[in-house]
């Protein structure tokens, strides 16, 4: 089994409407600099290579970054490299903001075959546990019913001066990962984590794709 | 097995057999092969009934032959199997021989038992295929069909005739429910017990069910699935047809270490298992007890058309449970009482009546006026369905006097007489203004269970409906019925 680095993730499931951030891939301190300042505001800033799979745990993600930081934050990361990532550069993107995150991916079941999962992100999210799945592939009622099945209700609606999560903007994302999942047979999993919820849009920042 | 016309000609075999063969009947009232014997003369089976036995002997009054080659030629459809495992194979060679299509074996040492076990079912499988015939078991308690009053069973009860079939991959469930239909004389056409499931598994009695004019609700119980996606196809397909109510075992992990050790099936991740349930359109329960009275309410009530539901009790507390509970369901809701249905139960009931929904009959002297105030509301074009409080109270006062000390004298054998007719009528009115307005009318009462013979609770049973030994109960089971009629509203769109 393999897991695409981030950038082949995104690039394999764009084509179905899983809706991503504009990304830009730089080589140097200097392109980030200028993609930002094209960009304009914030941006977050991740090394990008095709053996990094924890960037995260390995500090490889620097979010919120003001347009003063972007040189010294590119740099670090670009120096942060090991061989063995086969780094490929760094991917600048527009911060996307949100105060709400979920979970949601594909997997293939050892009795059920594909699957697709919804659930409540952030830090508390294995805590809660609370995801809702069904077998691939699945129809939009379908995808709305997961909705449904959540226990945290109120995290789908208004919240905290955002509006109410766009049911079936989120519904339409299933969808795409359904279809993902099942195009050809190779797929084993699929995460974004998190799908962040910007002024009520789903917006995947992450995405990890397994094949075999 | 496939839906072929093959298929079905077998699952005829076993569930409308012309006649029945008990192989093994035994003179120890202890044996399987004397108590499936006992259970098929009690039970009143319609066919023919014989029996092989080693020696011969009579066996209940039956002349028992000694082998198969006996028995008479294309007049028996199924054999009971209680035979030792040694002796299967030649005895359902001969079977076949006799015309028989469907075989039960009750007999255990197959693939519930290690390596020489599974061995020996691979063998039996093969030669039920060989033969053609439909193999049920083996390891199971028994097949029960009322419409030809057959119980099949090493197990006790035989119960009421009905419409609920059931099938399980636990022989003790099945007695579960079946207990449960005694209780409740809500009652079951079709039971089986899949025990090792060798070759018929429980989907595939759940898809003869689906086509069985004599079974309109499945309830079936589930532990380890073999393969996951064939029986999610198989039974959306079921729940297409009809309501299926499904229990599984082994949804916590150390439930699912039971359940592996228990028929040798892999456990699967259950929050998939319960998304395949709601994919599927099937009613998942939680319990035994919710299982059944969730079949037999598919069974006996009306679908609701939407979710507003409105609570009639003779007593507040009663209420605000209940719109507790209907509250903390979604897919109902405890609608607000329509003005112009306030104004027309203001005619029937004294002021101090609740004016809202739950409609609180404030008790007294509102009684008599029970079946008008179900009529007004169960006729609203804004009210779905209703659940009735409070039904029994007097006739539990009745039984009170009737046992008392001053009975009959003091006018208590007219007051008795009264209360229980009372009772009697807004059970019957309950049920006749359900069938009349085509919308579910609910009774909750404990005395369902605390005094069956109230006669409050025994004239809904007389009705042929449930009567739920709690609000909440009644609640759970309303709820899984608008659930059902919600995803058929969705999917006709």
């Amino acid at each position: 089994m393999t897991t695409l680095s981030e950038a082949d993730s995104k690039a394999r499931l764009a084509p179905f409407g899983v809706p991503f951030p504009t990304e830009h891939l730089v080589e140097t301190a200097d392109a980030a600099v200028a993609t930002a300042a094209a960009l304009g505001g914030p941006v977050a800033l991740k090394l990008c290579g095709d053996n990094i799979a924890h960037k995260t745990e390995r500090g490889l993600v620097r979010l919120d970054v003001a347009e003063v930081d972007v040189r010294d934050a590119a740099a670090a990361l670009l120096a942060a490299a090991r061989p063995e990532d086969a780094s490929t550069g760094v991917l600048v993107a527009p911060m996307v903001r949100g105060t709400r995150e979920l979970i949601a991916g594909a997997n293939l079941d050892p009795q059920f075959g594909m699957t697709v999962m919804i659930g409540i992100g952030g830090i508390l999210a294995e805590a809660l546990g609370d995801v809702a799945i069904r077998l691939a592939p699945i129809t939009r009622r379908d995808a709305l019913d997961m909705l449904d099945d959540l226990s945290s209700q109120a995290m789908l609606g208004p919240f905290r001066g955002e509006p109410a999560v766009d049911r079936e903007a989120v519904a339409g994302v299933l969808l795409a990962l359904s279809e993902a999942a099942t195009d050809g047979d190779d797929v084993v999993s699929i995460d974004l984590n998190p799908l962040v919820i910007a002024q009520g849009r789903p917006v995947a920042v992450d995405a990890l794709v397994e094949v075999r | 097995m496939g839906a072929s016309m093959h298929a079905d000609e077998r699952f005829r075999a076993l569930f409308e057999p012309r006649g029945v063969l008990v192989a093994g009947a035994s003179t120890h009232p202890g044996k399987f092969g004397f108590v499936s014997l006992h259970n098929i003369l009690a039970s009143g089976f319609t066919g023919r009934v014989v029996a092989t036995n080693l020696d011969g002997a009579s066996v209940l009054g039956v002349d028992t032959v000694r082998s198969v080659e006996e028995i008479p030629s294309g007049e028996i459809d199924l054999v009971v199997v209680c035979t030792p495992r040694a002796a299967n194979l030649d005895l359902l060679r001969a079977c076949a021989g006799r015309g028989i299509r469907a075989a039960f074996l009750t007999t255990a040492g197959y693939g519930e038992s290690g390596d020489e076990g599974r061995a020996a079912e691979s063998e039996l499988v093969a030669l039920c295929d060989e033969l053609g015939i439909l193999l049920a078991g083996p390891n199971g308690q028994g097949v029960v069909s009322t419409p030809v009053g057959l119980c099949a069973q090493i197990v006790a009860p035989y119960p009421p005739a009905g419409s609920i079939g059931v099938a399980s991959q636990s022989g003790n469930f099945v007695s579960s429910f079946l207990n449960w239909s005694v209780a409740t004389g809500i009652g079951i056409s079709r039971a089986v017990s899949a025990g090792n499931a060798a070759a018929t598994t429980v989907a595939d009695y759940l898809g003869y069910f689906a086509d069985d004019p004599a079974t309109a609700v499945s309830l079936a119980y589930v532990e380890g699935i073999a393969d996951g996606r064939d029986f999610y196809e198989r039974v959306r397909e079921v729940a297409r047809a009809q309501p299926l109510v499904l229990v599984k075992g082994g949804a916590t992990s150390g439930g699912a270490r039971a359940a592996s050790s228990h028929t040798g099936a892999l456990a699967t991740d259950d929050r998939v298992f319960d998304g395949m349930c709601r994919q599927a359109g099937i009613t998942r329960a939680a319990t035994v007890e919710e299982a059944f009275e969730a079949a037999a309410t598919f069974a006996t009530q009306p679908m609701p058309r939407g979710p507003r539901t409105v609570v009639v009790t003779t007593a507040g507390g009663w209420g605000v449970v209940t719109a507790d509970a209907i509250s903390a369901h979604p897919e109902l809701e405890l609608v607000a009482l329509p003005d112009d249905l306030r104004d027309t139960i203001d005619t029937m009931l004294p002021p101090r009546w609740s004016r809202n929904n739950p409609v609180d009959l404030a008790g007294g002297e509102t009684r008599d006026t029970i079946p008008d105030v179900l009529d007004a509301i169960a006729r609203h074009r804004d009210v779905d369905a209703i659940v009735y409080l409070g039904l029994g109270i007097q006739s539990n006062q009745a039984a009170m006097m009737a046992n008392g000390p001053f009975y009959p004298d003091h006018g208590l054998e007219r007051i008795v007489a009264y209360h229980r007719r009372q009772d009697e009528r807004f059970a019957r009115a309950a049920s006749e203004i359900s069938d009349a307005t085509g919308k579910p009318i609910l009774t909750a009462t404990e005395l369902a269970v605390a005094d069956p013979s109230n006669p409050g609770p025994a004239t809904v049973r007389a009705t042929g409906r449930l009567c739920y030994p709690s609000a909440n109960r009644a609640v759970t089971a309303l709820w899984h019925l608008a659930r059902v009629a919600r995803t058929r509203r969705e999917r006709a769109r």
